[in-house]
């Protein structure tokens, strides 16, 4: 059956959105926090640590694509009520570009002395997914997607397909990467299903198209 | 032995980026897994590979592992008695 087959049988909505990377930190398209300094990336996760008082000693053991995801979905769900939904009816939806290239590539330089058992446990990139799952009790589906750009048309119908043929009800989806060049993009959204009634949904592809550009 | 103790602190902060924690933080009878710093099974190894690349020293008998990451006293002891 086609994928867009499922588009518009349900109302899904973006409740929130969060978008990080080298410039700053936005949710809901407005700036939370600004890298004025020109920080480098291991400077600007310490400060959106601290700043969103993030206590989680684990989270200067992860590589860098771990702790960019780790700090938008902790700012995309500081505000949830986290026992709206049962753990197994919230899931998790990512997708990149780079896979886990950047850290693979520090493994594969530290093998030539001893290797480092912390870095090879990042070596895939659907640990970023694991550490969110861990912290936030999310048990449903939990997906990583290596596409060669960013697909809004495959992650709209790929989560219509969940809310409508399994038991997801909430749904952290989007974007994130850290690439061999040490760029960084991390775009998360809080979708969930609107229970029956009439309302517009957000979650269209033009939508988040808009959105994701911001 | 005290100056070994310190020097220990600093490599297990660094080794293990135990952010925030500074080496008069750490006790040094203090347990250094479970309720203590709180360090895991990956900490663990990477215990093992700073032993070896920072002292010489390989544990073969993984069974004393427990024994010797007691504590930065334990640690302290079998480095003394063991490094090359």
């Amino acid at each position: 059956m086609p994928l867009h087959y499922f588009e518009s049988m349900n109302n899904p909505v973006i409740r929130k959105y969060v978008s990080v990377d080298n410039r700053s930190v936005k949710v809901n398209g407005t700036g939370l926090l600004l890298n004025e300094q020109g920080a480098d990336f291991g400077e600007f996760m310490k400060q959106i640590y601290h700043s969103c008082s993030i206590s989680y000693l684990k989270f200067f053991k992860m590589d860098p694509q771990s702790k960019l995801g780790f700090v938008a979905a902790k700012i995309l769900l500081q505000d949830d009520d986290r026992d709206r939904f049962e753990p197994e009816e919230k899931a998790i939806v990512l997708a990149n570009s780079a896979s886990s290239l950047n850290t693979d590539e520090k493994y594969f330089e530290s093998i030539n002395d001893i290797p480092s058992p912390a870095v090879f446990v990042y070596t895939l990139p659907n640990i970023v997914a694991g550490e969110i799952c861990i912290h936030h009790n999310l048990k449903g589906e939990n997906t990583f997607f290596i596409q060669e750009e960013s697909d809004i048309q495959f992650m709209v119908s790929y989560l219509n397909i969940l809310f409508n043929t399994t038991s997801t009800r909430k749904v952290i989806a989007g974007w994130v990467e850290v690439d061999l060049a040490d760029n960084y993009r991390a775009f998360l959204m809080d979708v969930e299903k609107e229970n029956g009634g009439e309302s517009q949904g957000n979650f269209t592809v033009d939508f988040i198209h808009q959105i994701f550009k911001l | 032995m005290e100056e070994l103790k310190e020097k220990l602190k600093v490599q297990l902060i660094a080794q293990l980026n135990l952010e925030d924690i500074t080496p008069e933080d750490i006790n040094s009878s203090d347990p250094l897994f479970g309720e203590g710093l709180g360090l895991d099974s990956i900490d663990a190894l990477e215990i093992i590979v700073l032993l070896q690349k920072e002292y010489g020293i390989k544990i073969e008998d993984t069974k004393k592992g427990k024994e010797i990451f007691q504590s930065i006293d334990t640690l302290a002891a079998y480095i003394t008695e063991n490094r090359k």
